[in-house]
């Protein structure tokens, strides 16, 4: 018990002090993250809103595949981000295992299907309800894309928060594509799995308050920004 | 001088669904101009048949032609739900959605969609979320929305259907003064009393099939068809 209180208040020293470690690994933790994400979301918010409109022969297919994949286990996607970035690899020329791109692609695999998935549910909902219209309106394809991502921007917030959540709190493939190398890749999450293994729980428990906090910072900023419980909007 | 899209023809067009005929075999020409009322019992396939010549419902046989080509044809026309669609933007950018859409710049479909918004009675409310409005305040904007890019022919399903009198004539008033432009206006009701007061020539549907289609004041003293005279007494058709 007594560990864990040693831990809490050297941990919200750390956070109070400004502890430089601890800042850098924040801000590279959510610029990673917050890259992939919005990689991720050029993706598969055009590419869900598509699922929904068009009728092709593959398309159940697709959604299947989408839906399994919102499951795939981490560390596996680490591992061919690995295999296909290493020397041997197909990519190895790129030089670009153990960097924080080669983070921002395994995360961007990881989250897409996700956002993907989520859009495509929001979006179902929504075209059912302008579907009428905007065929009598005589709408090309481009156009239903982009009305129903404008129109359905609220529900796709969700999508994209929980691509956020998802990436920023994930450990194991970025702790393989990337090597959790000091001052170079380690992420928030790679550091705490790091400081627990050396026993050091101050400074894994002050990266841990760090990390919850950023996540429930973002989400309210988000809904503060775009007024999500404001009355009269959308 | 825009090139007419009327008139409107349709050869044994029907629409088959699950082996169930919903409506046709259709043979009708339309002329246009004028307010033009189809009238029938619930499920005679007014609705069907609106959207077969609108071009939203595919066709299981026969064929709908226009004068002019389908692109064109098109966007001559427009189609008021009876369930309104009311988009999640503000009444203004409703109104600008079919302009900005045909590339309409910013500023001046936003001077168009003011208009109009005045027009429906709802200046003033520009900035409002449109899907708070009111039922009678959402199919007036439906209707404007229809309007706003000038169609020759607009489409109605039963526009009325749910509103009280002063915004059926509201809406009425909307609808002969866009005929008086020269909008060719074809419009499903089920008020005899609406039929009366708008249609220039009516049309008379019954189990899918269309069996009248006269000047409206020969079609409110002496229908030929047993069905329509029963329907205009009053009768419950089966």
């Amino acid at each position: 018990m007594s560990d864990i209180w040693e831990g809490l208040r050297a941990a919200a020293w750390l956070l109070i002090s400004f502890d430089a470690d601890l800042w850098e690994i924040t801000l590279r933790s959510l610029r990673v993250t917050l890259t992939a994400l919005l990689i991720a979301c050029v993706i598969a918010m055009p590419l869900g809103a598509l699922l929904v409109l068009r009728r092709f022969w593959a398309r159940r297919f697709v959604i299947a595949l989408l839906n399994s994949l919102m499951g795939l286990p981490p560390v596996v996607v680490g591992l061919i981000v690995y295999l296909m970035l290493s020397r041997s690899g197909p990519f190895g020329v790129l030089n670009l295992l153990f960097t924080p791109t080669a983070m921002v692609i395994a995360q961007v695999i990881i989250i897409t299907p996700l956002i993907a998935s989520i859009t495509h549910q929001a979006l179902r909902e929504l075209w059912s309800e302008y579907h009428d219209l905007l065929i009598s309106l005589n709408t090309s394809i481009f156009q239903r894309v982009r009305t129903l991502l404008w129109d359905g921007r609220r529900t796709l917030l969700t999508a994209a928060l929980a691509g956020f959540g998802r990436a920023i709190g994930e450990v194991g493939a970025i702790m393989v594509v990337g090597g959790n190398i000091d001052n170079a890749t380690r992420v928030l999450t790679t550091a705490i799995a790091l400081e627990t293994g050396k026993g050091d729980f101050a400074m894994a428990l002050g990266l841990g308050m760090v990390l919850i906090g950023l996540a429930v910072t973002v989400n309210l900023a988000i809904h503060w920004l775009t007024g999500t419980e404001r009355a009269g909007r959308w | 001088m825009v090139t007419s899209i009327l008139p409107l023809r349709l050869d044994r067009a029907f629409v088959k669904r699950r082996g169930k005929m919903l409506a046709g075999p259709v043979d009708l020409d339309l002329t246009g101009d004028g307010v033009t009322i189809l009238m029938g019992p619930n499920g005679a396939g007014k609705t069907t048949l609106l959207r077969m010549m609108h071009g939203i419902e595919r066709l299981s046989g026969g064929t709908v032609t226009w004068a002019a080509d389908e692109e064109t044809a098109r966007a001559a026309q427009s189609f008021v739900f009876q369930t309104p669609v009311i988009m999640r933007r503000s009444v203004l950018e409703n109104l600008m959605y079919p302009l900005r859409l045909t590339g309409v710049a910013k500023a001046a479909a936003r001077k168009r969609a003011e208009d109009a918004c005045a027009m429906i009675g709802l200046a003033g409310q520009e900035g409002q979320r449109a899907t708070r409005l009111s039922g009678g305040e959402k199919q007036k904007l439906a209707l404007a929305r229809a309007l706003i890019r000038d169609p020759q022919v607009l489409f109605l399903d039963e526009p009325c259907a749910n509103l009280d009198g002063a915004s059926t004539r509201e809406i009425e008033t909307l609808l002969q003064a866009a005929a008086g432009r020269g909008t060719g206006i074809i419009m499903s009701t089920h008020s005899i009393g609406q039929a009366k007061r708008l249609a220039r020539d009516m049309l008379f549907m019954n189990r899918g099939r269309l069996i009248e289609h006269s000047p409206a004041d020969v079609f409110f003293t002496s229908a030929t068809t047993p069905e329509a005279r029963a329907f205009l007494n009053g009768d419950i058709l089966e």
